[in-house]
């Protein structure tokens, strides 16, 4: 590798799947190239070799969950000139966020034979609810192209191209065929933001919602069709609260169907 | 696509052999055929090799918001009505790169342009699709700035069309003064006559290529029980449930505080899917991307929705930041300000944007109630 200066990348998880740091190991053919770009100083899932920060560019990915947490992302913040927070977990604190619905004394209780060694805290939560946050990718996991033209932006010092528009949008690009009105099936899509590249639909499934609420969600004028295609208030409640649950329209919208 | 129209004496008939051996002579020269296939719980436009890829025996029922195959009593060819998504994405695809350029020598080198795609021929354009074509292709050529790469896919595209011999509940062209009936824009025109023991197309050639090609297939002559079955099927698909008054509606861009749009927005979702399948929007944004490196860039040409936010983004934020003002700036464009602009209707009534809005919001009666047509 030349001795040219190269930005220093890192990429730190909180409470995660690893989903997100894997799409980036997944970006394979431009994985080298990024690696040509920057200098990758901090990441555990790749290379057990660290460097010390300040860091030009961080990727975060999970939810704040504990104490721990808590402190360790401002050290984050600190370390990082641009902290991009990456995945629903994230974003909107992840499929973990179903525990602010519940006690979760009583998960502890049930689940570990010793809950006296559990430290965590009642709430799982975004990453831009605890500190600044310079840009935010949405999905369960983040698409591999979106995360490159993040990156891709931010060494060009310009705008990442990230729509924030409906994943119906997507769909109609790539000429799939609307599952909702052409077989009746439960979609998110409609309030739902684009960027999956239109994985379920072009699979005769209905969105999930991975990516987060789209700008303005009608959340309420959806329910509305999805009970009229027969869905029931619990149907449309668990719909809502999967991976973005916690995400504020769809929270909303799950409360009001529970 | 041509503009004259042939005076046959004997009216030629295609049978479905007759029809594969277009598809195929289209084929053979050099045509990328795209025509009518089932797919997805759709009957899509799509590439095709022959007679066997179009959906024999489905028809479809449209209403606000639904759309289903089923099938049909017949073993018609042409019995689906309108595909999700017109010939728009063929003539305007939804992506389009405008130029990639290298990083050289301190300034930039702008690559060479791909080869052209071949030209294409459409099978089944509807009398609301030709009119359709001919709204985009005043907006990407009337004026002082042609589009040339949509100019060139549209003369170059041999379109072979069929007339309607049904409405879906949505149709509204006759109201639009766009069908059912083909009169315009085509190189051949069809009209599809099925019964228990006769199936075949009323052909005429609208173009002189048309013609030639006519010439070389074995046509048979249309039976007086043809062209009056014909007949009937016009009359047929002139029966259509929905209308818009397209003059009345001109006043919806006077009713700009009407309550009704507010109450339009409790519906509407702003999923820009009306603007998507509308055969006449025209709207595009342009992505400029790079490379890690920043050495190699492109500009892309994206279809765009004034259903977006981004879409009335100028400096310090976006214009149209509720919902019912990116409804009243879609509904009014296509149905007031476009006649303004291109003296004549941005709609064709073809009922997309009512049958792919996945909660049914309706054009026609939105147009009514907000230009109090007496309808609610």
């Amino acid at each position: 590798m030349s001795e040219r200066k190269r930005p220093k990348l890192a990429v730190w998880k909180f409470s995660s799947c690893d989903g997100c740091q894997l799409t980036m190991l997944d970006c394979e053919d431009e994985l080298l190239a990024l690696t040509e770009e920057v200098r990758i100083s901090y990441f555990l899932e790749a290379t057990r070799k660290v460097e010390k920060g300040p860091y030009d560019v961080s990727l975060v990915e999970g939810s704040i969950t504990t104490p721990h947490d808590v402190k360790a992302i401002r050290e984050v913040r600190k370390q990082s000139k641009l902290l991009i927070s990456i995945g629903a977990c994230a974003t909107a604190g992840g499929i973990q966020a179903l525990r602010n619905f519940k006690s979760v004394k009583e998960f502890i209780r049930c689940v570990y034979a010793h809950p006296e060694y559990i430290d965590t805290l009642t709430t799982s939560t975004a990453i831009s609810d605890h500190v600044p946050v310079d840009f935010e990718l949405r999905g369960c996991p983040v698409n591999k192209h979106q995360m490159l033209e993040v990156l891709n932006a931010a060494l060009n010092g310009r705008k990442p191209t990230i729509p924030r528009y409906s994943q119906c949008i997507e769909c109609k690009e790539t000429g799939t065929v609307c599952r909702m009105v052409a077989s009746g099936t439960a979609c998110l899509g409609p309030v739902t933001q684009a960027g999956c590249g239109t994985l379920c639909p072009g699979m005769d499934r209905g969105c999930y919602g991975c990516f987060g609420p789209m700008e303005n969600p009608n959340t309420a004028a959806l329910a509305a069709q999805l009970t009229a295609l027969g869905q029931s208030r619990r149907d449309i409640h668990h719909l809502f609260r999967t991976y973005n649950a916690n995400a504020d329209a769809f929270r909303k919208e799950s409360d009001s169907h529970g | 696509m041509a503009k004259a129209k042939s005076n046959s004496i004997a009216t030629p008939v295609l049978d479905t052999s007759g029809l594969d051996g277009l598809i195929k002579l289209l084929r053979d020269k050099g045509y990328q055929v795209i025509g009518p296939h089932r797919a997805d719980d759709a009957v899509v436009y799509d590439v095709i090799d022959s007679i066997d890829a179009l959906p024999a025996g489905w028809g479809a029922e449209q209403s606000p918001g639904r759309y289903r195959l089923r099938r049909r009593d017949d073993d018609a060819l042409f019995g689906y009505g309108l595909a999700p998504q017109g010939w728009k994405r063929q003539l305007y695809p939804p992506r389009q790169k405008i130029f990639g350029a290298s990083r050289q020598n301190g300034g930039f080198a702008v690559d060479a342009p791909p080869p052209p795609s071949p030209p294409m021929a459409f099978i089944g354009v509807r009398a609301c699709e030709l009119a359709a074509m001919g709204r985009q292709a005043k907006v990407f050529g009337d004026r002082d700035f042609a589009d040339p790469g949509y100019q060139r896919r549209l003369a170059e595209a041999f379109v072979v069309a069929v007339q309607c011999n049904e409405a879906d509940s949505t149709c509204f062209c006759l109201a639009m003064g766009s069908g059912p009936e083909v009169t315009t824009g085509y190189d051949i025109k069809l009209v599809e006559v099925v019964t228990k023991d006769r199936h075949v197309f009323i052909t005429e050639a609208g173009s002189p290529r048309g013609a030639k090609m006519l010439k070389a297939l074995k046509t048979g002559k249309a039976s007086p029980a043809d062209l009056s079955a014909a007949e009937r099927s016009l009359r047929h698909a002139g029966q259509q449930q929905r209308r818009l008054d397209a003059a009345a509606a001109r006043a919806l861009a006077a009713n700009p505080e009407h309550p009704r749009w507010d109450q339009l927005a409790e519906r509407c979702l702003s999923c820009g899917n009306c603007t998507m399948v509308c055969p006449t929007c025209f709207c595009t944004t342009i992505d400029d991307v790079t490379d890690l490196k920043g050495d190699h860039a492109e500009r892309w040409r994206k279809w765009d929705s004034c259903f977006t936010l981004d879409f009335s983004y100028i400096h310090g934020g976006a214009v149209r930041t509720e919902t019912r003002s990116r409804y009243r700036q879609w509904i009014t464009h296509k149905l007031s300000t476009w006649v303004d602009q291109f003296d004549e209707t941005g709609c064709v009534g073809c009922g997309r944007c009512i049958t792919w809005c996945p909660v049914g919001i309706d054009i026609t009666e939105e147009a009514a109630a907000i230009t109090d047509q007496g309808r609610t």
